[in-house]
């Protein structure tokens, strides 16, 4: 038979040759054009989890840990396998309404996507945990537990210091080079902050193959992959923890500070700040809430003023006054004024507490009978001794001496956003007295007055100054880094020793027994221990502030600096309460009590019931715990309205049967948000 | 006895069969690879429970059956192809009566555990009968009766099965026209018939007016230039206009018609899906069932395809290895044993392996125009240009929709894909093939 059409047999052949091309060309576009699909397929199946690691541990002088790691439970959603769900089962025990539910849940399918899990409630409190773990098999696969480390603090003290972790923010991001993710912890304040590198360890990540439904199947290429987790590394630090909760009662009800330091090393024995609160309120499921709500308090709890709080120093400067004049070799210690109960070296004269002759005939006495006059005359003496021709030279050099006394800067302590007090320029004086001034136009800073304003940290420093004899090391509170070694470079700015004067421990020792007299006859009676030789100084501060849009003056600040034993110090004090009075009032038996537990390390029980009548006493002005009362109340009435609303959902459930029921379960939660807050007052 | 074998297997292209046994044991590799699950291999293997060992029990049945075939004598194909072909017209027939609901298809007929799916197998009935009718010695294929008959052939099974919402299988019988296209079918006809569909393509792609503009365009440069022929050919000038006419008339009004009245609307859908573009449709004039169907095929079609892409384009230059491909390992290509397959040995042994097993194809297609050509009876020569076309067509739809080339037809891949039937239909058309070859020196009838 003949064979027709022969040439169309390489049409076809040509027709399938070009197929195969056209698939071919494919191929190579898809396999070998770009790892796009690479990533794709990883991301597909390759969970990459991050290993949190453990925070490290932050330790007391005594080698007892002050915040520990505590695991909490996040409620997990991945909305993809949520299905035939007891959603209202769920809403129960979550104790929220099913609305809240749907928009939640739509709200992290917006964020994350529906095959990606999302946290749904996290940092889930004990109670709604247990409920929780009991009842997961009925809510799963969609729903699960999620643990995670969380920080406590089994003291509850020491709040300001410490700080707080919390998620980074975009901001951090960027800032940090996108070193933290998304989801990571990191200290937003206090010493969790400033050591973060330390604390902070190293994440590990484990890879884990999924299936198409999310479900891990095993570990990715046997774990060639991941990475181990490094625990961060533990702090050592100076602070008490006895002393520090006892510095936090004695601090009860009122505003105010008190730093504590060693000033052997500078460490930090204890700093509070008051009103403070709980550290633990700033973990777990309230943190927003309760933050919120103290950033609102017109307290201000979340204010350390022990390193911000900016108080006229008043008659607790003045042992600073006499170094300067003794260092600048104005006055010897025999040195004496004759003040007939005020200075009237210039212009306007100066009161003087007291009238007695010879109450100011030597340095000690002046000292012990905080002299008004006396130590106006010597700041004057201080800054004219050159006869210079400008007075801002003689000013200059006695801002050098309160500047390297660590007034008016920053002392650079391991917390951050310290605050430097002020010392004022001799252009700030220029431009208000059109530059003709001089030493008694400025004669207030002799006693502690006028443009001059210091922390609490900064007076405690000072006392280690003079209980040093002429040197401090900055303060700070972290001893020693677990396995330290010379990569850590944070802790070598507290190893260097300031030398602040080079007056001789003999005319110190005169400073110092002047300083003694004011405890053991003077006006810091109150500071006396039994068998403890003490050196302090009291201080009144006047201070002004504006209410209803006037400048008033208010009630004074009381200041108490000291240190003790007096023959070889080993705690120096500074306590400042705002608005309380004299200092001698409550500073003074409040500095007393921390010393005697610091060297006796008891209290007696006659000055436990001390220790209880100071906290029992509340010094707040009147118009702070007005506008407080106010907040508070508006916040009840907020919160009531929200409860009955929640309620409202419940009751209009369509499977709710025992409306008694719900009632039992709702309120704990709100409940639980009262009882905290009242732990802030 | 040894005189029989001799006989037997006298003849035989080896090659072929050589290429086949390859192909069906990559395709039990790959349903291995997919569906492999820590159990024992051995056991697995031979426990009849997982697919790959199912799949190797089919091998065994085809085994079998190659070797029926290849002791049957080549003139029983020629004496019984009408036969077989009216035979399997009425299993085609009887589906709709006996058929069985399995996953949306309503063309497998189910019994005592085992399926049967004549669509599949009819396409091997329709080849013969074809072979037979063109074969016979009166015919002149010149004539447009007889064209028209051959045409009914192909056409009439591939109705029968669209019917049974198997559009994927029906597709495959116009394969069959290059057949005809071999044996002297005009070339204007398929000519005309990827323009029509070249034209319908660009409907889709571009936008109605710009098109007929486009069209009209054409027309016109064509009678400008050809402006001084009217005067010798006067019909020429009412031709130009005419084609240009029915080209708008196709794209204006045919194609718009026939995709909201004749298809349904997740099948325009997936048209529409691959040229890259979204079927826009007025919902409110769809029925809910409807509706709800397109929304599940969007939603899969796309998932399909976007994670068969996926894997194969992660395999990159050699593939991430036997058993190690994420993508295939962990379910994320929808129906991988079956009709996408082919990802697994994209994404397993990378260009490198798809290029063996593309290679494959194409010599056994190849060779199989070969052994066409060198045929001495016309029967011969048109089964294995069907054979040729039946296999092309399905590895250039299957391999091109796993690379987002080609719209998700879901027909399998031959001697690869998991499945009874589809490896048991592909062997017959091979092996029948092989044994017409082997009695190549007779002439048939």
């Amino acid at each position: 038979m003949p064979v027709f059409n022969q040439s169309r047999q390489n049409v076809i052949r040509v027709l399938f040759l070009v197929a195969f091309g056209v698939l071919i060309i494919r191929l190579l576009f898809l396999q070998l054009s770009s790892s796009k699909y690479d990533l794709l397929a990883l991301d597909n199946a390759v969970s990459k989890t991050i290993v949190y690691p453990d925070r490290g541990i932050i330790f007391d002088r005594k080698g007892k840990s002050i915040l520990e790691n505590t695991l909490t439970y996040d409620l997990m959603v991945l909305p993809n396998a949520v299905k035939n769900l007891d959603t209202i089962g769920l809403c129960r025990i979550l104790n929220i309404s099913p609305k809240i539910f749907h928009d939640r849940l739509i709200g992290s399918i917006i964020k994350n996507g529906k095959f990606r899990p999302s946290v749904f409630e996290s940092a889930i409190d004990t109670e709604t945990f247990v409920q929780l773990q009991e009842n997961i098999f009925r809510f799963e696969p969609g729903f699960y537990l999620q643990e995670r480390p969380i920080r406590s603090y089994p003291y509850k003290a020491a709040a300001h210091v410490l700080g707080y972790v919390g998620e980074v923010d975009s901001n951090i991001l960027k800032r940090t080079n996108f070193y933290y993710q998304m989801g990571d912890y990191m200290g937003l304040s206090g010493l969790e902050r400033y050591y973060e590198s330390i604390l902070m360890g190293k994440r590990g990540i484990r890879y884990q193959v999924k299936d198409n439904k999310n479900r891990i199947v095993g570990p990715y290429e046997k774990g060639i992959y991941d990475s181990i987790a490094i625990a961060g590394r533990n702090l050592n630090t100076y602070l008490d923890i006895e002393l520090q909760v006892l510095a936090e009662r004695l601090l009860k009800n009122k505003l105010g500070a008190i730093v504590a330091i060693e000033p052997k090393t500078g460490g930090i024995l204890a700093m509070a700040s008051g009103p403070t609160y709980d550290p633990n309120m700033l973990t777990g499921s309230y943190r927003k809430t309760n933050f919120s709500y103290m950033l609102r308090d017109t307290a201000r709890p979340l204010f350390n003023r022990a390193i911000k709080g900016q108080y006229a120093p008043g008659s607790t400067i003045k042992p600073m006054g006499a170094l300067i004049a003794l260092d600048e070799g104005v006055i010897t210690p025999s040195f004496g004024y004759g003040c007939g109960g005020a200075y009237r070296g210039c212009n306007r004269p100066i009161a003087c507490e007291h009238k007695n002759p010879a109450h100011a005939a030597n340095l000690r006495l002046a000292l012990a009978n905080s002299c008004n006059s006396y130590f106006s005359h010597i700041y004057r003496m201080a800054i004219d001794n050159r006869q210079d021709r400008d007075i801002r030279l003689g000013y200059t050099r006695w801002k050098g001496y309160m500047n390297s006394f660590g007034m008016g800067v920053r002392l650079g302590l391991d917390l951050p956003s310290e605050d430097k007090g002020l010392i004022t320029d001799t252009s700030f004086y220029d431009r208000l007295y059109n530059k003709s001034w001089n030493s008694c136009t400025n004669v207030f800073l002799g006693i502690g007055q006028g443009e001059m304003q210091a922390t609490p940290l900064q007076m405690a420093n000072l006392m280690c100054i003079i209980a040093n004899k002429g040197y401090y090391y900055t303060p700070h509170f972290v001893k020693s880094i677990e396995n330290e070694d010379e990569n850590d470079t944070l802790l070598n700015k507290f190893k260097v020793r300031h030398e602040v004067t080079k007056i001789p421990d003999t005319i110190y020792n005169i400073v110092q027994l002047g300083m003694q007299d004011v405890v053991d006859r003077g006006t810091a009676m109150g500071a006396r221990i039994e068998g403890i030789s003490i050196a302090g100084k009291t201080g009144t501060a006047e201070n002004y502030g504006i209410i209803n849009g006037r400048r008033e003056k208010l009630k004074n600040h009381s200041w108490f600096v000291c240190f003790a034993p007096r023959e070889n110090p080993t705690i120096a004090i500074a306590v400042i309460v705002e608005n309380a009075g004299f200092g001698a009032t409550w500073a003074t038996p409040m500095a007393s009590l921390m010393m005697e537990k610091y060297l006796r390390d008891t209290l007696s029980s006659a000055r436990w019931k001390e220790v209880e009548r100071i906290e029992g006493t509340e010094i707040i002005l009147p118009i702070v715990k007005m506008k407080r009362r106010r907040l508070d109340s508006l916040r009840r009435e907020k919160m009531k309205l929200q409860v009955s609303r929640m309620q409202a959902h419940i009751y209009t459930l369509p499977k709710k049967s025992d409306p008694n029921k719900s009632n039992e379960i709702l309120p704990v939660h709100f409940e639980a948000i009262l009882k905290d807050e009242e732990s802030v007052c | 006895m040894r005189n029989q074998s001799a006989e037997i297997t006298k003849g035989i292209d080896w090659a072929l069969v050589v290429v086949y046994i390859a192909l069906v044991a990559m395709g039990i590799m790959s349903i291995f690879a997919t569906t492999y699950r820590d159990e024992s291999v051995l056991n697995g293997f031979l426990s009849f429970k997982t697919d790959y060992s199912k799949q190797l029990y089919y091998f065994a049945i085809c085994g079998v059956l190659a070797v029926f075939i290849l002791l049957i004598d080549s003139k029983f194909f020629t004496a019984t192809a009408n036969i077989f072909y009216f035979f399997g017209i009425i299993l085609l027939i009887l589906v709709f009566p006996f058929h069985t609901d399995v996953k949306g298809t309503k063309s497998i007929i189910r019994f005592s555990g085992f399926q049967l799916q004549p669509a599949e197998l009819c396409k091997v009935f329709v080849n013969l009968a074809l072979a037979k009718y063109m074969s016979s010695l009166d015919l002149n294929f010149k004539n447009i009766k007889s064209q028209l008959i051959a045409s009914a052939l192909i056409i009439f099974p591939a109705i029968l099965t669209i019917l049974q919402s198997e559009t994927g299988l029906a597709l495959v019988y116009f394969s069959f026209f290059l057949v005809l296209y071999r044996e002297g079918l005009p070339a204007s006809v398929l000519v005309i018939g990827f323009a029509v569909a070249v034209l319908v393509v660009l409907t889709l792609l571009l936008d109605q007016n710009l098109l007929a503009i486009g069209l009209t365009a054409i027309a016109v440069l064509f009678i400008y230039l050809s402006r001084k022929e009217f005067k010798r050919n006067k019909g020429l000038f009412f031709i130009i206009v005419g084609i240009w006419a029915l080209c708008v008339g196709i794209q204006r009004f045919a194609v718009p018609y026939f995709f909201s009245n004749v298809l349904k609307p997740y099948q325009v859908q997936r048209i529409f899906a691959t040229v890259g573009k979204d079927y826009q449709v007025d919902e409110s004039t769809l029925s809910e069932a409807d509706l709800k169907k397109m929304e599940e095929r969007k939603k899969a079609g796309n998932y399909n395809v976007k994670q068969s892409k996926i894997a194969i384009g992660s395999g990159g230059m050699f593939g991430k290895g036997l058993l190690k491909g994420t993508q295939t390992r962990y379910d994320f290509v929808p129906e991988q044993r079956t009709d996408f397959i082919f990802c697994t040995i994209g994404e397993g042994f990378g260009f490198f392996g798809s290029l063996i097993l593309l290679g494959l194809y194409l010599f056994m297609l190849f060779r199989i125009i070969n052994i066409a050509e060198r045929q001495r009876s016309a029967f011969a020569r048109v089964y294995a240009y069907g054979v040729a076309s039946v296999f092309f067509f399905h590895i250039f739809i299957n391999i091109g929709m796993t690379l987002g080339i080609v719209p998700v037809i879901g027909i399998p891949l031959p001697f690869m894909s998991y499945g009874g039937t589809a490896l048991i239909t592909f062997t017959v058309l091979l092996f029948i093939l092989i044994r017409l070859d082997a009695d190549r020196q007779m002439i048939l009838r």
